[in-house]
């Protein structure tokens, strides 16, 4: 008898604590509204001063981008991720950034790549770029972006 | 009359308890209970790498200590479904040897490279017993690199031992054979056979040489068990213990144990290396695989010696001498000062430690008791430095550095601790059951870290839950930091540890390759972006150069191959992050899977046999949509003309 009511008691703490966490269940949103003024991301770039667009970065950035993001990214066309045509016009270039450099912290923490995992699915790869490999792809879609004015 | 059965319980309880404390050991530990000593907890490492070999396994575990955890099981002389290793094409040639392609091999005694007498974690080596090989695992990468065979040999026993500059790893005969092989009567053993010793060159690189600067010594037929190099003042000697001086050649279990003593042979390397100078060999032809695998083509290729330059002891006087030792030793180990050879007859009572000293001033005052095949046999009293009177049946000794020695008793199933010099003893403690091996790490260095002792033990019984007739040998752990010795860990191993090998993590592990870099990926048949992959058909071979990240393959949809074609799969890993390996795996397919680390290339084949749709799909599971890394091939029927077609998202791999 004893026992039963232990059981019980414990059923209930447990039902109420399933009850509460049920409760702090994020809501369905939609998309949450873009900001490319405001929304730097989260990772180790805070701020970037933009030079105009350097040839030999382009290069590099196009070589690096081959190698390391294309197998998921076209410009023109959604494969894995999304296109990344005007991709410079949509996100601030620390966003970019940090996306790049910390992809698992941002599509967990930052509302912009989070609703962008909703509606791509597959998570950003870490693909471990050097802070300088990404700047070379930013300074790639920079000049890709400015080519289609 | 319940409670009163629960209070002996309680009271029997609380004993035990009781007891479990006091079995902590004044002193050592840290004051820790056995649990404590021995538990690693969640997101800790491990403070020691294990490397404890598999024996008939072929292979080599890596363990953590002190916790037994298995970290990896590196398949060394053993295809491996797991890893492809032995089945992809990048791998098949390490299993290569004159005898032809040989999937299986029994791995002994792993041996970590060492600088100045200590352990430098760059490589660790393992002899093969039954067709003579020694691998080199690189242990920034945990993967074998290199196995040469040992020609001239059988039964590679005595191997592969290191010398204390790396700069020779040995190889040793078991079973004495006609050398060079021929057609004879068993029964002409008798002054016939040989028992060939080689002494393979390690070069800066890790790289084994037999050919150019490595040489053999042509040995009397006896059979060599152990071996261990002399360190510091010993070194430029290296010792074997042999047994069957008898040269019997049937039931040697009578036949090989009828002398009352056998040998420990000391052979002076340096003395090798002048001879070799004054050009005092001959040169005998060969023909032994040579295997290397590169880390930047992801690629073993092999290569074949032709010559080896032989050394006979019984015209080159100073080569090799013989130490009498009680009969059928195991064990030959020289204590970390290089003083102490201490030899283990395993059907005795005793351990027997000879002088290094005492034998250089036998041979200089020429205290022989005759010759074996024109080799001096010293006067045992003159080299005998003492004798420990134990329990029965000594196999093998470590060291702790503190001049301690720690002996394994197969016959009486424990450890005796001795002190080197007094020859008293210090502690004993059982083990279950018929221990074999101990393992300190650095224990056959010149500077062990005398912390924990692994024992390995031969028989397992009911040591743990029952798993048929067949169960995993035991090993058990005893911390040795105190004067006792405390078992604080029991666990199953793989396959049978002959001996293993420890070192301090902080000597490896920051050392340790997370990925390979795809712009550093040299394998020829790689491919580095998307946009380059392709199906290609030369005549009935197709090649398929295929991508993987998480979670596709590029291309996925492949047509165009027909039945009687062979397709080679050469699958490169685009994922430059560590711990994201893909696997792959074709229906039908009489291979392994692929399980291709980031930035790596391997390849399989597969005969299509049947025309319809088949599927592949990656083994590992590599993101939350691994479900969905899948694609098909189509096959046609053999002669159809279905052109070779391969898309993804039903676009060309090249689009933009």
């Amino acid at each position: 008898m004893k026992k039963l009511i232990i059981f019980a008691a414990l059923s209930v703490v447990f039902t109420f604590y399933c009850g509460e966490e049920k409760k702090e269940e994020p809501k369905e949103e939609a998309l949450v509204p873009i900001d490319p003024k405001d929304d730097i991301g989260i990772g180790p770039v805070k701020s970037m001063q933009l030079a105009d667009i350097d040839g030999k970065l382009v290069k590099e950035g196009e070589k690096v981008f081959k190698l390391k993001c294309a197998a998921c990214h076209k410009m023109t066309k959604r494969l894995v991720g999304p296109p990344l045509e005007d991709v410079t016009k949509r996100r601030r270039p620390e966003w970019i950034m940090n996306m790049i450099l910390n992809p698992i912290e941002m599509i967990q923490k930052n509302a912009t790549a989070n609703a962008l995992l909703k509606q791509y699915t597959a998570p950003m790869a870490q693909q471990n770029l050097t802070e300088q490999e990404a700047r070379s792809v930013l300074e790639y879609f920079r000049k890709y972006d400015s080519g289609k004015k | 009359m319940k409670k009163k059965t629960l209070i002996t319980i309680v009271a029997l309880s609380l004993l035990a308890a009781v007891a479990g404390f006091a079995n902590c050991g004044a002193g050592a530990g840290g004051g820790k209970s056995i649990a404590e000593r021995a538990f690693v907890p969640p997101g800790q490492y491990d403070e020691f790498y294990g490397m404890i070999s598999g024996g008939f396994s072929g292979q080599l575990s890596i363990i953590g200590l002190p916790s037994g955890r298995t970290l990896k099981v590196i398949p060394v002389f053993t295809q491996d479904g797991e890893k492809a290793y032995g089945y992809n094409e990048e791998t098949k040639p390490m299993l290569m040897t004159s005898h032809g392609f040989i999937p299986w091999g029994d791995s002994h005694h792993p041996d970590i490279s060492q600088t100045n007498g200590e352990l430098d974690g760059r490589w660790v080596f393992i002899n093969e017993n039954n067709t003579p090989r020694i691998a080199r695992i690189d242990l920034s990468i945990f993967e074998t690199v290199e196995i040469i065979e040992i020609p001239h040999a059988a039964g590679n026993h005595a191997s592969p031992y290191l010398t204390e500059n790396t700069e020779y790893v040995v190889a040793s005969t078991r079973f004495g054979i006609p050398t060079p092989q021929r057609d004879m009567p068993v029964n002409q053993y008798k002054g016939n056979f040989k028992g060939m010793t080689s002494f393979v060159k390690v070069g800066k690189d890790g790289r084994m040489d037999l050919e150019k600067e490595g040489f053999q010594i042509l040995m009397p037929g006896f059979d060599y068990d152990k071996a261990h190099p002399g360190r510091g003042k010993s070194h430029g000697w290296f010792f074997f213990t042999t047994y069957n001086v008898d040269e019997g050649h049937t039931l040697l279990e009578v036949n090989a144990s009828q002398k009352e003593k056998d040998y420990i042979a000391a052979i002076n390397w340096k003395k090798a290396e002048e001879y070799l100078k004054a050009g005092k060999f001959e040169t005998w032809n060969t023909n032994f695989a040579h295997n290397v695998y590169d880390e930047h083509t992801h690629m073993a290729t092999t290569s074949w010696g032709k010559k080896v330059r032989v050394l006979d002891p019984s015209k080159l006087p100073g080569l090799v001498y013989f130490l009498p030792i009680k009969k059928s030793p195991h064990g030959c180990d020289v204590d970390p000062t290089g003083e102490y050879i201490v030899g283990s007859g395993k059907l005795e009572a005793q351990a027997t430690a000879h002088s290094f000293t005492k034998m250089l001033k036998a041979i200089e005052e020429k205290k022989f008791d005759g010759e074996a095949y024109g080799i001096p046999v010293l006067n045992y009293e003159a080299v005998l430095a003492g004798e420990v009177k134990t329990g029965l049946g000594p196999l093998h000794t470590e060291f702790d550095g503190e001049g301690h020695a720690y002996t394994s008793f197969f016959i009486s199933s424990e450890i005796v601790k001795w002190k080197l010099g007094t020859w008293e003893v210090v502690d004993r403690k059982p083990t279950f059951y018929s221990v074999g091996h101990l393992m300190i790490p650095g224990g056959n260095s010149r500077k062990p870290f005398g912390k924990y002792l692994l024992a390995m033990n031969k028989i397992t019984k009911d040591r743990y839950l029952p798993t048929g007739p067949e169960v995993n040998h035991s090993a058990q752990l005893f911390d040795i930091s105190g004067e006792k010795m405390v078992m604080i860990n029991d666990f199953p191993t793989h396959g049978e540890p002959h001996y293993a090998a420890g070192i301090p993590a902080s000597k490896i592990k920051d050392r340790s390759v997370k990925i390979f870099k795809l712009e550093d990926n040299k394998h020829p048949y790689a491919v580095k972006t998307p946009e380059k992959t392709r199906v290609v058909r030369k005549g009935k071979e197709v090649h398929v150069y295929m991508g993987m990240i998480r979670s596709h393959f590029v291309p996925d949809v492949i047509e165009g191959i027909k039945v009687g074609d062979t397709v080679y799969f050469h699958l490169t890993n685009f994922e430059q992050d560590y711990d994201v390996p893909h696997g792959f795996a074709m229906m039908g397919q009489q291979s392994s899977e692929l399980l291709v680390m980031p930035g790596q290339t391997e390849t399989s084949v597969w005969y299509p046999k049947k025309p319809g749709v088949w599927p592949f799909y990656c083994t590992d599971f590599c993101s939350a949509l691994h479900q969905e890394m899948q694609g098909y091939v189509r096959v046609s029927a053999a002669g159809s003309n279905v052109p070779i077609k391969y898309t993804l998202d039903d676009d060309p791999v090249d689009v933009e």
